[in-house]
């Protein structure tokens, strides 16, 4: 197991997950539960590769994704009875999967004033507007090439790059479609900070895109000289 | 820069919005007084459009195939629920 993910071997295997959660499970009448099982089931087949993919974004490691997603569904299967509108379970089980990776975080990795004012102090980076600088605009459309360009993995690694607690709000609003007011609540910051957090990875992520594409070779051939020029 | 008679919003102000208005963060007259200025202007529409494209890129790393090792652990799990 690795930093920031403090996984614990065995915590959430299925007989210790038993064990931890019988009281509970055993208080539901049998109907009740098997109808519980039935939509749960269903539910968690069907979200099983966006809860693996957005823990694996968060954790950045795939067995402590994998301890992530089994506990995320054993919370869900848990508090079930509690959700009153079985047609919000998508974000409900989202939010108790980012609740879970918050909780357990070793420590929490908070961005360093340095960092934030050194990003602030640059400025918003806008890769679009890099890509439209006026003398270049007859250049067809840089910005679809550019997009076409960009690997999965590239942004991946972008993404892997930000400092932690940026990483973790472009992961709540942007893959989970939870609202600013949501990803507040759920990281107990004021709202003032996720929109600050939000702008400032965004930024963050866009620079490091222009300075891969820059390096890979991936921007229009206008832009290649320009920067022979730097 | 693009501004109609119809518009009263100017494109610096979209800009500034843009990535809320694109979070669904911005509701009523502001988001319809948007709609309108980004059937209008070339240059925002493009720049609204790059923005949703790439976060449709980045939301796109949430989903992944869940390995064959948690799928038979979560099947594991839900037997004994």
């Amino acid at each position: 197991m690795t930093a920031p993910w403090p996984g614990t071997p065995g915590r959430w295997e299925a007989g210790a997950i038993h064990a931890r959660f019988a009281p509970c499970l055993a208080q539901r009448p049998a109907m009740t539960l098997s109808s519980d099982r039935a939509f749960f089931s269903a539910e968690i087949e069907r979200l099983a590769g966006r809860l693996y993919g957005t823990a694996l974004r968060l954790t950045h490691n795939p067995a402590d994704a994998e301890d992530l997603v089994a506990e995320t569904v054993t919370k869900a299967w848990a508090a079930l009875p509690k959700l009153a509108d079985r047609n919000c379970f998508e974000k409900w089980a989202f939010r108790i999967l980012a609740n879970t990776y918050i909780s357990n975080r070793r420590r929490p990795c908070e961005v360093t004033a340095a960092t934030a004012a050194e990003e602030d102090a640059q400025g918003q980076f806008s890769l679009f507007d890099r890509l439209h600088q006026p003398f270049l605009l007859w250049w067809g459309n840089p910005e679809q090439e550019l997009l076409n360009k960009l690997l999965r993995e590239d942004i991946e690694r972008a993404l892997a790059a930000l400092p932690d607690d940026y990483r973790t709000v472009v992961v709540l609003v942007e893959m989970q479609g939870q609202s600013y007011a949501e990803a507040a609540e759920i990281l107990s910051v004021p709202l003032g900070t996720v929109r600050s957090r939000l702008s400032r990875a965004r930024s963050l992520l866009q620079r490091a895109l222009w300075e891969h594409a820059r390096a890979a070779g991936l921007l229009p051939h206008a832009h290649r000289r320009e920067h022979v020029r730097d | 820069m693009s501004v109609t008679d119809q518009d009263k919003i100017r494109c610096e102000e979209v800009i500034a919005h843009l990535l809320q208005y694109l979070d669904g963060e911005i509701d009523g007259e502001k988001r319809a007084e948007i709609d309108r200025h980004l059937e209008h202007c070339r240059g925002c529409y493009s720049r609204a459009e790059f923005e949703r494209l790439l976060r449709r890129k980045v939301a796109a790393l949430g989903d992944e195939p869940a390995p064959p090792a948690l799928q038979r652990r979560l099947k594991a799990l839900m037997e004994e629920f």
